[in-house]
């Protein structure tokens, strides 16, 4: 597998979730995404954009475009240095929520992509990754 | 200041959203229709989403926020226009936005607030499911 082209974005504010929204779209519609793909992972990087905003009082998402044999595909990884999850199993329950918002965000969004995983270390911050072939 | 325009059409009040919202915009929305029906005494709201290539969580906790506090000052709500891909996404999100009324078309939409107010235009939405 080898990254073909990569970018980075601060999340400082919530213009960027809309900036880190709009950079996702073109790039899954440079990799010809279908409609419905394009949406789910432009969705799914606006949840995650905004956790790192509220939860992780801001950070950045890096952008990758793949390419793994005959597939192609989208790699998004957001990190922030926020507080950390203390239990990552519990985060990803449907409803669960410190904010107040519904509690999908983190669940919802792994549903909508093919791959998700979190690192996350309490006091120092967390950093997901997802990914959505083609 | 960036605002989305809430217009007055008789009885209804008529919102398009056009832009990508960034949520500062989605929470001055609630505010502004709120007001707007309680100013003009409208009894019903119109949104049209037909623009909109996405719906997460938050915008989708705004169309339901706005229904409930349209609800409990004497408005109904209707969200129109919502793209397939949309549609399906959200669902998949596991939100299918509860005590939103929804309906395909600008026109469908009115049809079924005119049929949900009394002493209005009726029967217009009698043939089609009253959600």
């Amino acid at each position: 597998m080898s990254v073909l082209r990569a970018d980075q974005l601060p999340l400082k504010n919530s213009n960027d979730v809309v900036l880190a929204r709009q950079k996702v779209r073109q790039w899954a519609v440079d990799l010809r995404f279908s409609l419905v793909d394009q949406t789910k992972l432009v969705t799914a990087a606006s949840e995650l954009a905004r956790n790192a905003l509220d939860h992780g009082k801001g950070g950045q998402m890096k952008i990758e475009s793949l390419v793994n044999g005959t597939k192609s595909g989208l790699r998004l990884i957001f990190e922030d240095q926020g507080p950390g999850i203390a239990d990552i199993d519990q985060a990803l329950k449907d409803g669960f929520t410190t904010g107040s918002g519904m509690g999908l965000g983190l669940g919802g969004s792994k549903r909508l992509v093919n791959e998700f995983s979190i690192e996350s270390e309490v006091g120092k911050g967390t950093r997901i990754t997802i990914a959505r072939w083609k | 200041m960036e605002r989305i325009p809430v217009l007055r059409m008789g009885s209804l009040l008529l919102i398009t959203i056009q832009v990508d919202m960034h949520d500062k915009l989605a929470l001055q929305l609630q505010d502004d229709v709120t007001q707007r029906i309680s100013e003009l005494g409208s009894t019903g709201v119109l949104i049209d989403i037909s623009s909109l290539e996405i719906v997460d969580s938050f915008i989708g906790r705004m169309l339901a926020n706005i229904a409930a506090m349209s609800r409990v000052l004497g408005a109904d709500t209707v969200v129109v226009g919502m793209q397939p891909a949309v549609a399906i996404t959200l669902v998949e999100l596991g939100m299918s936005l509860p005590g939103v009324r929804t309906a395909l078309s600008v026109e469908a939409g009115m049809e079924l607030l005119f049929g949900a107010l009394p002493g209005t235009q009726s029967g217009l939405g009698d043939e089609r499911s009253q959600g």
